[in-house]
């Protein structure tokens, strides 16, 4: 029953947020909308959680296969950009990589230079 | 005899989304069982590798994309309400998230900024004509959200939707060799990472990894699809002209 339940709460989300979208005209899709809804949600009541949890792990769990028919559409139209295959690709691959390094980087040297209030008592016991 | 009794199955196959459907979730089990195999070895993604089987599947039995698309399209549709269940692992990992906001918030920008960045430069570098540079500006958002905004600076949203998930692909193929050879062994912030840049097929990698970098990859991808699309019609505008 949780799991129907929890499917049906999901679309629901989805549903919500794509009437948000379409009414409020945001530049945002439905899901990622349903997806701050849901978060919302959660925060306000944690019981819910339970509902939604068992349908929401079981599609989490895939997230992979859900993107394999999109993915076969782009390599059935990547002749589409004859000579520019090159530049595409180097454009894509450095913007990544850098994007990647950075992010991780910063992130990685912001929170180990800032130990937070609550962590530094258990952090440092030793020092 | 046997000819006509073919023909008609293969009519009835063909018109059915029983042959797509099944041949997406044995291609995804098969290159999921591969991935394991060989210890996650990186190239062997599995959206990358049922992909690939898919296509050369399509090929030899010369079977229309649209056609293929139109049974898969079930397992596509499903892409909606596993967005929503993202709030999941971001709701887990929300008090320690409140934590470290301004270092989560800093590395965000950081990363967006120089990922647009560059991808703007090089493009232009690598002389690619005006309208894949509109196109390929938003490669790193979400595909729907990355279409959105493609036709609002003037891109094609089609060309937009493949460079959005090539980017996908490479980004969680590349991730965790690229992260672990610069030493960045946090789960947050190897999330936050492939999020940003690999969007959701980057996600469905982190969440492999563990759920705290699953919840930060989601973060990063729903934060960045937010920012992009409010950002990058003035950036791009500024950079190419109005489109």
């Amino acid at each position: 029953m949780n799991m129907l339940r929890g499917f049906t709460a999901l679309l629901g989300l989805q549903l919500a947020g794509e009437i948000l979208s379409r009414l409020l005209s945001l530049p945002i899709p439905g899901p990622v909308i349903g997806l701050m809804l849901l978060l919302a949600l959660l925060t306000l009541r944690p019981m819910l959680v339970p509902l939604v949890s068992r349908a929401g792990d079981a599609l989490l769990a895939h997230l992979s296969l859900l993107f394999i028919p999109a993915g076969v559409g782009v390599l059935v139209h990547i002749d589409r950009l004859d000579g520019a295959l090159f530049g595409v690709a180097m454009t894509l691959a450095s913007s990544t990589l850098l994007g990647l390094a950075v992010t991780a980087l910063t992130l990685q040297r912001l929170m180990r230079g800032r130990p937070t209030r609550h962590t530094r008592a258990t952090d440092r016991t030793e020092a | 005899m046997e000819a006509i009794a073919l023909d008609a199955l293969w009519v009835y196959l063909s018109g059915s989304p029983l042959v797509a459907l099944s041949a997406t979730l044995v291609c995804y089990l098969a290159a999921s069982a591969l991935f394991e195999r060989s210890g996650r070895f990186a190239l062997l993604n599995p959206v990358l590798v049922s992909v690939t089987l898919l296509v050369l599947l399509l090929r030899a039995a010369e079977i229309p994309y649209r056609e293929y698309f139109d049974g898969a399209q079930f397992v596509h549709f499903l892409l909606g309400p596993a967005t929503v269940a993202l709030a999941l692992p971001l709701y887990r990992e929300l008090p320690v998230l409140r934590r470290h906001l301004m270092p989560i918030a800093l590395s965000l920008l950081a990363g967006l900024v120089v990922t647009v960045a560059s991808t703007l430069l090089i493009a232009q570098l690598a002389g690619l004509d005006e309208v894949v540079q509109r196109s390929i500006a938003a490669k790193s958002v979400t595909a729907p959200v990355a279409m959105g905004i493609a036709e609002r600076i003037g891109g094609v949203p089609s060309l937009t939707a493949v460079f959005a998930i090539l980017t996908g692909v490479f980004g969680a193929v590349v991730a965790l060799p690229l992260l672990s050879l610069l030493k960045v062994r946090d789960d947050a912030a190897k999330g936050l990472a492939i999020g940003l840049v690999a969007h959701g097929i980057g996600t469905a990698r982190a969440l492999g990894i563990s759920e705290r970098a699953g919840a930060y990859s989601g973060l990063a991808m729903a934060l960045s699809a937010t920012l992009s699309a409010v950002a990058l019609p003035f950036v791009v505008s500024a950079w190419l002209g109005p489109g």
